[in-house]
């Protein structure tokens, strides 16, 4: 993938909107102090990857997993972050796995209606397809 | 599945995709697991809440109601955790003021150039302060 300016930048409608449920009502955030932010979450981004990439290193992995990313939190200090991501991981989890579950009661029911080929293909892209499910639902909000 | 565009309802905002572009940019990451992704967004969010409320509430540009760039700029060199941030978030000057450090430096280095023929004619350390005699 071609790594142009635009691809490493954050989508800014969102990022407005993050910081102005952040901030008290009527306050105004200059375009300039938007698109600061927004270079600095994406330099948040690189430096968390980094981080929680020694941590992966060290552990002789090749795959960040969820520990890696809470330890760079601590590296980084923003300790104060941990906790509210925990929270927010047991939520994440519960969702993927209900959507999974639910995908298999849909096939399921697909299976015994009628005899699908095309159901073999679903099951090898199950995982990626709910990713870009994912993704495709995260994309549709900076429009 | 189309899901509401609103955002207080959902559980991160920042789209998992782009994130996953920027992560992987660097160049020793070879995989990542989807809740480390899911966690990235997320911190991310966390951070740019924690960066605007902590400039707007340390910062000069609360007088008028405002987050300021200059604030942004303040946080990064003051407040140690938001260090990382100082090279991206330089502060500013008056192009006025820069030019006058311009024109300090160069006569700075005027002064600098005799000193350095006192060197030639073989003194070591030419101090401030020796009669320089030419």
């Amino acid at each position: 993938m071609a790594e142009r300016p635009e691809d490493l930048n954050l989508p800014n409608a969102v990022i407005t909107r993050i910081i102005k449920e952040a901030l008290p009502e009527g306050v105004n955030v200059s375009k300039e102090a938007r698109s600061a932010i927004s270079r600095a979450a994406s330099v948040f981004v690189l430096y968390a990857t980094s981080c929680a990439n020694n941590f992966a290193m060290k552990g002789k992995r090749k795959t960040l997993n969820a520990g890696d990313v809470l330890s760079a939190m601590e590296e980084m200090e923003f300790q104060r972050f941990v906790a509210p991501l925990k929270e927010s991981l047991e939520v994440y989890r519960r969702e993927q796995k209900g959507k999974k579950e639910a995908r298999k009661d849909k096939d399921k029911k697909a299976d015994s209606e009628e005899q699908d080929k095309s159901r073999e293909e679903e099951n090898d892209d199950d995982d990626e397809r709910m990713e870009e499910e994912e993704q495709n639902d995260e994309e549709e909000v900076d429009n | 599945a189309a899901r509401l565009s609103g955002g207080e309802n959902r559980l991160v905002s920042l789209p998992l995709s782009r994130i996953r572009v920027i992560m992987k940019s660097s160049p020793e990451v070879s995989s990542i697991n989807q809740d480390a992704l899911f966690l990235t967004a997320k911190a991310t969010e966390l951070f740019v809440q924690y960066l605007a409320t902590y400039s707007y509430k340390h910062g000069r540009g609360k007088e008028k109601n405002a987050l300021t760039y200059g604030d942004l700029s303040h946080t990064a060199e003051e407040c140690e955790t938001f260090q990382f941030l100082a090279d991206i978030l330089p502060k500013k000057i008056l192009a006025s003021k820069y030019l006058k450090m311009l024109e300090k430096e160069k006569r700075d280095g005027e002064v600098g150039e005799d000193d350095e023929e006192d060197e030639e004619e073989g003194d070591e350390d030419a101090t401030v302060g020796e009669d320089v005699g030419s």
